[in-house]
């Protein structure tokens, strides 16, 4: 009985406090991707059509994010019926973008990064250990560039 | 030391090339950071005390390696890759290579 009150009250919490934090986390990707408009992450790897190159330099940035507690049984009851999980979608997605911002946050003043790389991986596994998802690590590094400014 | 992750340095010239250099090492998260990650498994959200890990563990990897190339008297690495396996239950290996070539 008294098993089943920690289970139950795990997962509220895990409901209520991993919803808020994923909103609020949306929300300042969503903001900060927007006052990144001006510096581009592109996957070519050429820049000479981009103009004099002043300066290169690598960027990375990293982010690790875990699912909460009730996304993670959600995930476990998806796991006997198939299909798409979208719990953990919005996990790997949220990491992703992280990433990416923390590599532009990196050299804010460049004018674009090229060659763009982004990688995942799974660096822990859940406190069951029956899950390989549950704490995603996610890298994007790219060559920052900075141009010659005109009449320089 | 310039490090690019692309074939060239823009705006140089590749004038010598020194091969392969690599650095990595392997980090374990301490107990103190695997309660509190623990923890925060059941809310979600980031584990910013493994950000930093990964952060720190992935610059001395660089390091490592920039320290081969200044030895074979690069002033260079491009075609920068990272690479991240897990060794073992709570340790992670943080690998980074590249080619080192001297520019001018």
């Amino acid at each position: 009985m008294v098993e089943l009150a920690i289970l139950i009250g795990l997962i509220a919490v895990g409901y209520f406090a991993g919803s808020a934090a994923e909103r609020h986390h949306y929300r300042s990707i969503a903001e900060r991707e927007e006052a990144f408009l001006h510096l581009p992450a592109i996957t070519f790897k050429s820049s000479e059509t981009l103009g004099d190159v002043a300066e290169s330099r690598l960027v990375t940035g990293c982010a690790v994010i875990s699912v909460d507690y009730f996304k993670r049984i959600l995930a476990g009851l998806r796991a006997l019926v198939g299909g798409r999980v979208k719990s953990y979608e919005s996990l790997i997605d949220r990491a992703r973008r992280e990433a990416v911002l923390r590599m532009k946050e990196a050299d804010p003043t460049a004018d674009i990064i090229v060659n763009t790389r982004i990688e995942t991986s799974s660096i822990s596994k859940g406190p069951t250990n029956r899950e390989s998802v549950g704490t995603i690590e996610a890298l994007a590094y790219g060559t920052a560039i900075h141009l010659k400014k005109q009449g320089t | 030391m310039i490090l690019t992750n692309i074939e060239t340095v823009p705006g140089k010239t590749i004038v010598e090339h020194f091969g392969l250099v690599q650095g990595s090492t392997i980090r374990a998260k301490h107990v103190g950071r695997d309660i509190m990650a623990g923890l925060k498994n059941i809310v979600g959200g980031e584990l910013k005390g493994y950000t930093e890990l990964m952060k720190e563990s992935r610059r001395e990897a660089t390091n490592r390696m920039i320290e081969e190339a200044r030895q074979l008297g690069a002033n260079a690495i491009v075609n920068v890759r990272y690479a991240t396996s897990s060794v073992a239950q709570g340790a992670a290996e943080l690998f980074a290579y590249g080619t080192a070539v001297r520019v001018e």
